[in-house]
């Protein structure tokens, strides 16, 4: 479904990626691990098409298709996802109409006609179970005063709506409580299908007891450095990404 | 065909200006400049009693002693007054046979605002069958007026018919020598819309779609006068989404509200006009005196505006709250892109006792323009407990358009509460970018976030200016950003 090849990408003349390779097939689950600022967000943007940081080489096939030729809207509309770290409050503009207008824009590009305000607003009663979120947030503005949990559930509420091929999950489990964790965790399995696929960015291990990896990536100074099974996220959270340092670079500060 | 379908018949086809015009001067324009015979021959060939002539006369004097005001942020380029043609009827003309022969352009803008079908025709200038669904909509609107005793007419036919309203009224919240362009309208105004609502009458429809269909002909100098008397209610929308093109640069209009006691009147303005090509050459010049008089005690004034055409915009919808316990509002939201100007806000004067009045401004610039709230709250010494509350935003896209704010506060009685908040943000690039990650394009991205910057305005508009309001928000700064 996804395939980077020797992806770099810079910001402000500043090397992030350093090299990128990556393959994700249908029904996977992906975990990329690594410390602060090893380029996690980076890579998620590039391949959401923010423009910040520019690819300087590599390729990115999606579907078949070269990812990075795309604008950002058409790779969200071809069922690319990105639960954001932080997501953007729009002050003034309803939930109800931002998704509708999302919702429709995805219908428009598969040629279907688009939700009647009825149709929508029965299809969302339907979402909003999937990650308990309550009607007193879908009636306000996007994001405009959310806590950090109810940012990060109404990601996954947005994803449940949309139904992408591709998710990126960035830092989902950061800011969020137990409980809140276990209802996003569990959107995301709900949504879990054979013919799609999550990559879920994080620093813990905690998440991954919810949602549970196929493979495990652990990214370090821009660049992929080990990869394993969920075990290797255990190993991490009990020896630290020092460890890991050692092991790859020989010494305890990489850079 | 039995006679009212022949009258209604005769009334499109053959019908000048619907509400004016007696003679047959149709066709005749007078030689461009202005002096007292231009004024003279201008009230002669609407039939004008004698009252107005002076009336005109008198405000012609006074302009002559007047200079074009310069206290605005803006640019504007030199205006020769002697080169203005001051008076020509009213185009009736259909300019096409169909819309087939109408600018692609101006119909894709018809459809992306959702303009009904059957007023595309008269709004772009094509002859309309005969019977034309709005026509028999305008008579039943006209019947429903009549029968609750209000007066809905051009001020044309209300100068011949209602002299004395006129005379009572005309002047009395904008005199005549009120400043630079207020005077020169009141010379030569051309015609615009008269309403009185009588005593304890709540008009029962918005005088709005009504008014859109009759917009197109509204002329260069327009003149409005809205009369509420004691406990009269009346809601009034003026203008149209449309992209109206004129092929007079300048506009000078004035508008007149008078509330009597718990009267309420509500005023509503879509302004579109030709803001101009992207290089800045054309587009008109809007210099409008607008105010209104809170008379009687209770009565509220609402003012709402939706700006987003002209050139130049100068304009600052006014309240004076003489009346106790008299309310005010000033909703306004104001786009410039390009090389338009704006300079636009409101002034609230309170007079009365325990006066309330609230300002929300919502400038939004794009381009290479710029755009400036300029508002006076002034609270006189009689006026006790009066309060205000103004909120002033700006909201930018990109880096080479100018946003100003001039609030300008005189309060001479202690106990008047006044509050100002003002806030400048940018459209954040954050904000397009989630957008554009849910599948909504950068341009979808900015009309929903303006609309959303700009809500509070819009929830002020009647229903139906609202939905197309909100479309010609997200039209006016396309390409903008991205
Ligand atoms: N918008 C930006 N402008 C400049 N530098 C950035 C920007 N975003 C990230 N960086 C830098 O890129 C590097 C990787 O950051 P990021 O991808 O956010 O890491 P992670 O998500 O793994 O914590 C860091 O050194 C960070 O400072
Ligand atoms: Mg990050």
């Amino acid at each position: 479904m996804l395939t980077i090849k020797d992806l770099k990408a810079s910001i402000n003349g500043k090397e992030i990626l350093k090299g990128i390779n990556l393959q994700v097939n249908p029904g996977e689950v992906h975990a990329i691990m690594g410390p602060n600022g090893s380029g996690k967000s980076t890579l998620a943007s590039v391949l959401t098409g923010r423009d910040y940081a520019e690819v300087t080489h590599g390729k990115v096939s999606f579907l078949g298709e070269d990812l990075l030729d795309m604008v950002p809207e058409d790779r969200a509309r071809k069922g690319i996802f990105l639960s954001f770290q932080y997501p953007v409050e729009i002050p003034g503009v309803s939930m109800v109409n931002f998704l509708k207008t999302a919702i429709n824009e995805h219908r428009k590009f598969k040629g279907l006609p688009a939700l009647s305000a009825s149709e929508f607003l029965k299809l969302m009663r339907e979402k909003k179970e999937i990650v308990e979120i309550s009607s007193n947030l879908t009636n306000r503005a996007v994001n405009e005063g959310f806590s950090g949990g109810e940012k990060k559930k109404n990601e996954i509420f947005q994803m449940a709506l949309l139904e992408p091929k591709l998710s990126i999950l960035d830092e989902t489990d950061s800011g969020l409580d137990i409980d809140a964790l276990r209802i996003c965790a569990n959107g995301v399995n709900k949504l879990k299908t054979a013919e799609n696929a999550t990559i879920v960015i994080t620093h813990y291990q905690r998440l991954l007891d919810y949602i549970v990896p196929d493979f495990v990536h652990v990214l370090m100074n821009g660049q992929i450095v080990k990869s394993g099974t969920k075990e290797l996220a255990y190993e991490l959270e009990e020896k630290g990404y020092d460890w890991i340092k050692k092991e790859v670079f020989g010494t305890e500060d990489a850079q | 065909m039995n006679e009212t379908n022949d009258n209604i018949l005769n009334e499109v086809t053959q019908g000048d200006y619907k509400y004016g015009f007696v003679t047959d001067i149709d066709t005749e324009t007078i030689p461009k400049g202005l002096n007292e015979d231009v004024v003279r021959l201008i009230s002669a060939k609407k039939n004008e009693p004698e009252f107005m002539l002076e009336w005109r006369l008198k405000a012609f004097r006074h302009w002559q002693t007047l200079t074009m005001p310069t206290w605005a942020h803006l640019t504007i380029p030199e205006i020769s007054y002697q080169d203005i043609i001051y008076y020509a009827a009213p185009k009736q003309q259909a300019k096409y046979a169909s819309l087939d022969e109408v600018d692609p352009e101006l119909l894709e803008t018809f459809d992306k605002l959702g303009i009904p079908l059957n007023e595309r025709n008269h709004l772009a200038g094509v002859a309309v069958d005969a019977v034309m669904d709005s026509i028999s909509v305008k008579t039943t609107f006209r019947e429903t007026l009549a029968e609750k005793g209000i007066i809905f007419c051009s001020m044309s036919e209300a100068i011949r018919e209602h002299p004395d309203l006129v005379k009572k009224y005309l002047g009395s919240v904008v005199p005549s020598t009120d400043n630079f362009f207020a005077a020169l309208n009141s010379a030569v105004f051309s015609d615009g819309s008269f309403c009185y609502v009588p005593k304890g009458i709540r008009c029962p429809m918005e005088l709005s779609t009504y008014f859109r269909i009759n917009a197109a002909n509204t002329g260069q100098f327009e003149r409005t006068l809205l009369i509420a008397d004691e406990g009269a209610y009346v809601s009034y929308l003026e203008g149209c989404t449309a992209p109206q093109r004129d092929e007079n640069q300048l506009h000078a209009a004035v508008v007149e509200l008078v509330a009597m006691e718990n009267a309420e009147i509500k005023y509503s303005t879509v302004q579109n006009w030709y803001p101009g090509n992207k290089e800045g050459k054309g587009g008109i010049y809007n210099f409008v005196t607008k105010r209104g008089i809170c008379k009687g005690a209770n009565s509220k004034i609402s003012w709402t505006q939706v700006e987003t055409g002209s050139a130049i915009t100068w304009k600052y919808p006014s309240c004076i709250l003489r009346g106790d316990n008299s309310s005010a509002e000033f909703y306004s939201v104001a786009v410039t892109n390009n090389h338009q100007q704006a300079d636009t806000g409101t002034k609230m004067i309170h007079i009365g006792k325990n006066t309330r009045s609230r300002i929300v401004s919502k400038g939004i610039s794009a381009g290479l323009s710029n755009n400036s709230y300029r508002g006076l709250v002034k609270v006189t010494r009689g006026a006790e407990n009066a309060r205000n509350f103004s909120q002033c935003d700006s909201l930018l896209l990109g880096s080479k358009c100018g946003s100003h704010t001039f609030p300008y506060l005189e309060v001479d009685n202690k106990t008047a509460k006044v509050e100002h908040e003002a806030t400048t943000s940018k459209i954040g690039e954050d904000q397009i970018f989630y957008c554009n990650q849910r599948g909504i394009s950068t341009e979808d991205a900015v009309g929903l976030i303006v609309n959303g910057y700009a809500r509070e305005v819009l929830n002020q508009l009647p229903m139906e200016f609202a939905v197309e309001a909100q479309k010609l928000l997200a039209i006016s700064l396309e390409g903008s950003v991205g």
